[in-house]
């Protein structure tokens, strides 16, 4: 069963009314040939548990870990990927486009 | 994000109505705007672009960023006919992302074991329509090839907006439907949305082929261009 992004917001929803840490990362700008569209959201737990996807896998484990530390911290914060980003020999989109991701933690 | 405006935005989701969330990406400052009231909202010109093309969209507004998250209906698929068509339609459809329903007053259809994981109504369309009633993020095919079922289920969806209408049959047997519709009072305006012979000509011979015929249609009519009935209000 594929998973909607509509299907991941009410995941959000219902791991925060039960009393999970929650933090919400969305897909706000493309550039050039990305995995993900715009929109798309990845909800993730105080557990580093995930669901849904904002670029097939190619960064999910990144986001994961900034994640920890927006849920610790509260400010939202603006995540940046791509091949020409310094952190591309370390985590990046394989298909040579760039994508910027809010993460927020949801209160 | 707030889970006010979290909730308020699911809560549209399960009823079916439009709406988005606005972030202010500067410090995260966050509302709910329902799709009705987008119009008394600082930002209702972006609003109203993105509800339309049913995208969530970054947009700058006097320099400031936000960020809107759409909520459009899901996109659902009413198949009028428990048929063998419906059989390979209902569950390609669902991978493809549609919420599919099946009508047919007949009961040696209508049954559970030809259609394990998909709600069947076995009930005639009028009443089942009332029941769940189509709107213009729907799409309705006619397979029954029995005018007392499919033509009451066709004026319900012409009237309803549906985003697709597809109808099985002969170029033939169209041209009596579109009789029998025009003299229900439908102008040609109306009678020009409706897919028959139904499907994309992929040359499709098999039910099961058939049936991908009929979703590529129907995914076209879904993203080569805004909901028609949207881009007429606009």
């Amino acid at each position: 069963m594929l998973t909607r992004d509509e299907d991941v917001l009410a995941a959000a929803e219902s791991w925060r009314e039960a009393g999970r840490d929650v933090a919400i990362a969305t897909v706000v700008e493309t550039w050039g040939s990305a995995p993900r569209p715009v929109g798309s959201h990845l909800v993730i737990d105080g557990e580093g548990n995930f669901l849904g996807s904002v670029s097939g896998g190619c960064v999910e484990g990144a986001v994961v870990e900034e994640a920890a530390e927006v849920i610790a911290e509260g400010a939202p914060r603006m995540l940046e990927f791509g091949v020409a980003d310094e952190t591309a020999w370390r985590v990046g989109l394989s298909c040579g486009g760039r994508i910027k991701v809010y993460v927020e933690k949801l209160a | 994000m707030r889970l006010d405006v979290l909730k308020a935005m699911n809560s549209a989701r399960a009823e079916r109505r439009a709406g988005a969330i606005v972030t202010r990406l500067a410090d995260g400052e966050q509302r709910f705007v329902a799709a009705e009231r987008i119009d008394a909202d600082p930002l209702g010109l972006q609003l109203e672009g993105a509800l339309r093309m049913g995208k969530s969209a970054a947009v700058s507004v006097e320099g400031e960023d936000y960020f809107l998250t759409v909520q459009a209906p899901a996109p659902r698929l009413t198949l009028i006919g428990a048929v063998h068509i419906s059989q390979a339609l209902a569950p390609i459809a669902r991978i493809a992302g549609l919420d599919v329903s099946i009508i047919d007053p007949r009961t040696a259809f209508a049954t559970p074991d030809r259609f394990p994981d998909t709600p069947i109504s076995a009930k005639w369309p009028d009443e089942a329509l009332a029941e769940a009633p189509l709107d213009r993020y729907t799409a309705i095919c006619l397979l029954t090839h029995d005018p007392k079922i499919d033509d009451p289920a066709l004026a319900i969806a012409l009237r309803a907006d549906c985003f697709y209408i597809g109808a099985l049959g002969s170029r033939k047997t169209h041209a009596k439907r579109v009789e029998r519709m025009r003299a229900r009072g439908f102008d040609e305006a109306a009678l020009a949305r409706i897919h028959a012979p139904i499907g994309l000509d992929i040359g499709a011979v098999s039910p099961a082929e058939i049936a991908v015929s009929i979703i590529g249609e129907i995914v076209a009519s879904l993203r080569k261009k805004p909901l028609r009935a949207e881009s007429a209000a606009a």
